[in-house]
């Protein structure tokens, strides 16, 4: 690489503990392992003989694609392993199973659980890399990238831009990884929804609660609704999907008050007709697939970099 | 040693406060009793021929301490503590008396299990008082058998671990038990509020991804309960009370006469929050750990008479509840060791005396409780702890008695300890060279 500076991280847990030069790092790194995806022959030799194993105790298609794609595009070997938490009742813990991947030697290992913290955990318990795909409502921080590297991408700098995330702040690792990156990197952002979906002290994260939706879209550079996830229905959060639409839902209408030529952006699934109007999602100002696409040069950056950008 | 009939304790630092005594001065034990008490200034009277004599310069000589709320595990869970092990913890942490909890497996809600307890507890290294259910299984439906739980020898009924969400069965329950003279126990939480957390909610909550427990899930239980104790004119007892509103609350409530008692534990006077960074499981507990301007309240609380007791809440775990994700992780830390070191540190800071920290840790349990023991008159049973407050350690976990090795403060250290423990007269637990 180019860049004189030494990533000195081994696992990629979060972005809380990643400093700005990292950050920089990480997206110069996938902006140059971009062009890799566009060639005939997807595949260079730098990840050759290293093992990399993903290991998703909650259900995904694009992230664990993209990670499994970007190794393979290194010339990783990847194995997935679909766990599930009942296996855990069942008598093994976290920590041993995790032991028994690393006594067959990964190089790294990636993993979604849904404990907030499991990914500390097993960095604690084992000595292979460790990236973490999702862990609880906690950090998403692969998303989290591929999100700056979207916006940089498309507006060439990130410090002074207004980010508007709006939804279910509380239960997306996606929204706490974001305002970290964002605020990090010098943007302002602005959070709404539902008050029942706004974590207690999400300003001391660096966000500014809003509590119409039209205040956080208004003059916003990027606007990201994020998913109402299904599974939590059961506690009182929301009335219904429809009044959610209503009051919450980017519509064409809400993205004109933003910024003209705002992104949107969502890190996916869409809930179509609930937090995005179909059309909207469709539209010239959806960066969505981006947001995929540069996921893969952001996974690639990171197994490049925890393995010591050798 | 502990064959010898007749034990001096000399020299030491006298502090009864349940007789208003803080002098040097030795101190005779026969037969399992106090049989007399002299200050530095008197003559020893005549002393019988076959003596033990322990010399116990620069140390502390103070009624046994008394922890109003132990989770002993057993019958059920005895991979996490028994009455046996439970209680050597105890003796080595001062302790004479402990009263367990009754959230074992089977519920302590009938006289059979309370007899089962008891059995054990025949050969234990501390004398046990077991704490009954307030209802049937602990499932807050139907009272338990009060009166003939007293009769195997309960002293208080609480269905601690789970809160009496339904404010009529407490109500019953604290009527009820005035009939048999029972102390009723309340775990304040409103189990909604508290629902799926996982420590305090706040910012340190929200940054780790983790659900938070209120503050006001406390607090607003707190009320409803000291509202129970004054309506029903009983006694009522506040277990792990851990927020400054709560501690608001109770000071108005007594000086309004509302019959009411209350007990901290010594984490939520010496940790805050902060110790759940990084996941750790050793700091998870419910109440969880709150935020400074709350352990400011609880230790201002302790100083002003608003907090009786200091109950440490030992509730020991395996690894296997332990060492796992923080959500699945079970509540609760070890304490019956780490509490005369943690208490001593409020002592040393100026925050109470010496006689107010045996106030809280011995004399008042044993009033709240109505048992014997926090006192060392003349006829007393012999429930002494030797503390040697200049005692420095680095709490080791191979050095815990206890089978829960779930301590935050491993590796911490300490200041304080206790040398040597007598439950009635019998060495339960001695570091000072023979």
């Amino acid at each position: 690489m180019s860049s004189e500076y030494l990533f000195a991280h081994k696992h990629i847990l979060g972005l809380d503990h990643l400093s700005v030069p990292d950050i920089e790092l990480i997206l110069n790194t996938a902006e140059s392992f971009k062009e890799i995806s566009t060639r005939a022959i997807k595949k260079v030799p730098v990840l050759r003989g290293k093992t990399v194993v993903t290991l998703f105790f909650e259900p995904s298609t694009r992230t664990r694609l993209s990670f499994d794609i970007a190794a393979k595009r290194m010339s990783a070997d990847t194995f997935s392993i679909s766990a599930s938490t009942s296996s855990t009742t069942k008598g093994e813990t976290l920590a041993d199973t995790a032991r028994n991947i690393e006594a067959m030697m990964p190089d790294i290992l990636i993993m979604r659980h849904p404990s907030s913290g499991a990914c500390h955990y097993l960095a604690k318990h084992i000595r292979t890399s460790v990236i973490n795909a999702g862990d609880g409502t906690h950090e998403h921080p692969s998303q989290g990238l591929l999100d700056l590297m979207t916006v940089k991408e498309h507006k060439g700098e990130i410090s002074g831009l207004k980010i508007a995330i709006i939804g279910d702040i509380s239960h997306s690792r996606v929204a706490h990884s974001d305002i970290i990156g964002f605020s990090k990197m010098g943007a302002h952002v602005f959070v709404s929804g539902p008050a029942t979906l706004i974590p207690k002290k999400i300003e001391r994260l660096g966000a500014t609660v809003c509590t119409t939706m039209a205040e956080a879209v208004s003059d916003a550079d990027v606007v990201m609704p994020l998913r109402i996830q299904t599974e939590r229905q059961n506690d009182p959060l929301i009335p219904s999907f429809r009044e959610y639409a209503t009051f919450f839902g980017i519509n064409r209408q809400v993205l004109q008050t933003a910024r003209p030529g705002a992104l949107l952006m969502h890190p996916g699934p869409i809930n179509r007709g609930v937090e995005l109007a179909p059309d909207v999602a469709d539209s010239a100002q959806s960066v969505i697939l981006d947001q995929v696409t540069n996921g893969v040069a952001i996974r690639m950056a990171l197994m490049y970099l925890v393995l010591g950008g050798k | 040693m502990s064959m010898v009939q007749a034990i001096l304790l000399k020299n030491g630092r006298i502090i009864d406060p349940a007789n208003k005594l803080d002098k040097k001065g030795s101190l005779l034990v026969e037969k399992g009793r106090i049989t007399a008490v002299f200050t530095a200034r008197q003559k020893t009277g005549p002393l019988p021929k076959k003596l033990f004599s322990i010399d116990l310069q620069g140390k502390w000589v103070v009624p046994g301490l008394i922890d109003m709320h132990v989770h002993l595990r057993e019958p059920g869970e005895e991979h996490k503590e028994t009455i046996e092990s439970g209680t050597l913890a105890a003796a080595a942490g001062g302790f004479t008396a402990v009263a367990c909890m009754p959230n074992t497996i089977p519920v302590n809600d009938c006289q059979s299990v309370t007899r089962l307890i008891l059995e054990k507890a025949a050969s234990a290294s501390a004398r046990v008082y077991p704490v009954g259910a307030i209802s049937k299984g602990s499932h807050g439906k139907i009272l338990a058998e009060f009166g003939e739980m007293k009769q195997a020898g309960a002293v208080a009924l609480t269905d601690d671990g789970k809160p009496v969400t339904d404010s009529q069965l407490l109500r019953r329950a604290l009527e009820y038990a005035s009939n048999h003279k029972m102390l009723v126990i309340s775990h304040s939480e409103d189990s909604g509020l508290s629902r799926n957390g996982a420590m305090n909610e706040g910012f340190i909550s929200t940054s780790m991804g983790l659900n938070g427990i209120p503050h006001i899930a406390e607090e607003i239980m707190v009320y409803r309960d000291l509202a129970l104790a004054d309506y029903t004119g009983c006694h009522l007892h506040l277990a792990h009370i851990s927020t400054r509103e709560s501690i608001n609350l109770i000071r108005q409530a007594k000086k309004n006469g509302v019959p009411v008692s209350a007990e901290t534990a010594p984490h939520y006077f010496t940790l805050t929050e902060e110790a759940v960074k990084g996941y750790n499981t050793n700091a998870k507990m419910n109440p969880p750990l709150r935020t400074p301007k709350d352990r400011a309240a609880i230790i201002k609380a302790i100083q002003d008479g608003t907090i009786d007791a200091i109950a440490t809440d030992h509730a020991p775990h395996s690894v296997l509840e332990k060492d796992i994700e923080f959500d699945q992780a079970a509540n609760g830390i070890i304490g019956l060791e780490t509490a005369v070191p943690l208490t001593l540190a409020l002592f040393r800071k100026g925050h109470i005396d010496a006689s107010r920290l045996v106030q809280l840790l011995s004399s008042n349990p044993a009033r709240i409780l109505g048992v014997e023991g926090g006192s060392l008159g003349i006829g007393a049973e012999a429930d002494i702890a030797v503390i040697d407050p200049e005692l420095h350690f680095v709490l080791q976990e191979q050095d815990i008695l206890s089978k829960g090795k779930n301590s935050p403060f491993i590796g911490a250290r300490l200041q304080g300890k206790a040398v040597l423990t007598l439950c009635g007269g019998r060495i339960t637990h001695n570091l000072l060279s023979p």
